[in-house]
């Protein structure tokens, strides 16, 4: 693996950098970073990226979080992680609620109203249509795709229908996955 | 009380160990968020909407809704429940408050695992343990995703009444599922199917 061939000078210029990459991020900020980071910026490679989202989407919590702290901290260490995820969060987040203290003024009217409400039933389709999305990457899974499936749907009807506390069905369907597929995998 | 309280639809009184359980509830969701923040929604509304009655139902779709139109990460959804969170208990430093709890407890664990992993899992990614993990985890962070949708997209109650709702959001769906079209053109679509009063 090649090493990229710039990085960022100083902390101001990665504070920067993932300030302006997060506002241009409507509806994901994951394909602005690549464009800026490795494409623009060429702070990393293309192997080195897909190499640190693999990792950034496994691990819990919001991935381009976790992809700035990884990149952050591989420039300046921990200072960088830090100033890389507050780049990310900062601004966006006085946008954010901002819009919401606009909105909260206006939500008594029935056009504003009916409009967010269109959008929140858009949005809700968008996290339904990433989940199948994700759902076709089933099929190169090390597991047969009868048994992926099924867990997938036992988890639908569990978290919606019974609605199980989370960590319950983290535990016990995404356990039951984990030790399947390690069996599956040879060593 | 202040005008601002008036125009809430929801009026609560958070005691400190309130905000505290706030708080270890959000730092066990940001382990709980394998597959992104937006994939523990459900549990979120399980426990701010049905459990303690901190957030209105539309309070807590329009967090969602707003912080997906609006630039950066999704996640900042989280920021604007905790807001709004803080705006029902009656003052802006409230509200702040609940940013800050909501925020840095959805973001610290995950955050330092993340940094954890990251150093160990990029010595070790070959090995059979992390290949177990990372596959056999897939199936559940689908489920969390589309039960999240769904349990967004099936809030309105009434089917008779708001099957507009139910049929949007199913189009909006097999919309992004099966092209590329830019989302915002989908969440402008169905603001002024909204606006028009056709939702």
């Amino acid at each position: 693996m090649t090493d990229a061939p710039n990085r960022p000078r100083s902390l101001t210029e990665l504070f920067i950098a993932f300030t302006v990459l997060a506002l241009q991020g409507f509806g994901g900020v994951l394909p602005v970073v690549q464009r800026e980071i490795v494409e623009r910026r060429r702070w990393m490679t293309h192997d080195e990226f897909i190499e640190e989202w693999a990792v950034a989407q496994t691990m819990p919590g919001p991935n381009v979080c976790n992809l700035s702290l990884v990149i952050g901290s591989r420039f300046f260490g921990l200072r960088g992680a830090a100033v890389a995820l507050l780049g990310l969060l900062l601004v966006p987040a006085l946008v954010v609620l901002t819009l919401g203290s606009i909105y909260s003024h206006y939500s008594d009217h029935p056009r504003v109203a009916g409009a967010l409400r269109g959008m929140a039933a858009v949005a809700a389709g968008m996290i339904v249509a990433t989940g199948i999305k994700l759902a076709a990457t089933l099929r190169k899974h090390p597991l047969p795709l009868a048994v992926t499936l099924s867990l997938a749907a036992l988890g639908v009807i569990g978290l919606v229908v019974l609605r199980v506390p989370m960590l319950a069905a983290l535990l016990v369907l995404g356990g039951t996955g984990c030790v399947l597929t390690w069996h599956r995998l040879k060593p | 009380m202040s005008a601002d309280v008036v125009s809430q639809p929801l009026q609560i009184a958070l005691a400190w160990h309130d905000w505290l359980d706030l708080f270890v509830h959000y730092l066990v969701i940001s382990l709980m968020s394998v597959g992104g923040t937006i994939a523990t929604t459900a549990e979120m509304h399980r426990y701010l909407v049905e459990q303690h009655g901190w957030l209105t139902q539309t309070q807590f779709n329009d967090s969602i809704a707003i912080a997906q139109a609006a630039p950066g990460p999704n996640v900042l959804f989280v920021a604007l429940m905790g807001w709004n969170v803080g705006l029902n208990a009656g003052s802006y430093a409230a509200a702040v408050l609940g940013v800050v709890v909501t925020m840095v407890g959805a973001l610290l664990p995950s955050s330092v695992l993340m940094l954890l992993a990251a150093n160990w899992g990029h010595r070790n990614r070959e090995l059979r343990l992390v290949r177990a993990f990372k596959q056999g985890m897939a199936p559940l962070v689908i489920a969390m995703l589309v039960s999240t949708g769904i349990i967004l997209g099936s809030a309105n109650g009434n089917f008779a009444t708001d099957w507009p709702l139910y049929a949007v959001s199913v189009a909006a769906a097999l919309v992004i599922w099966r092209t590329r079209i830019h989302l915002l053109w989908l969440l402008a679509a169905g603001a002024l199917l909204g606006a028009l009063g056709w939702l």
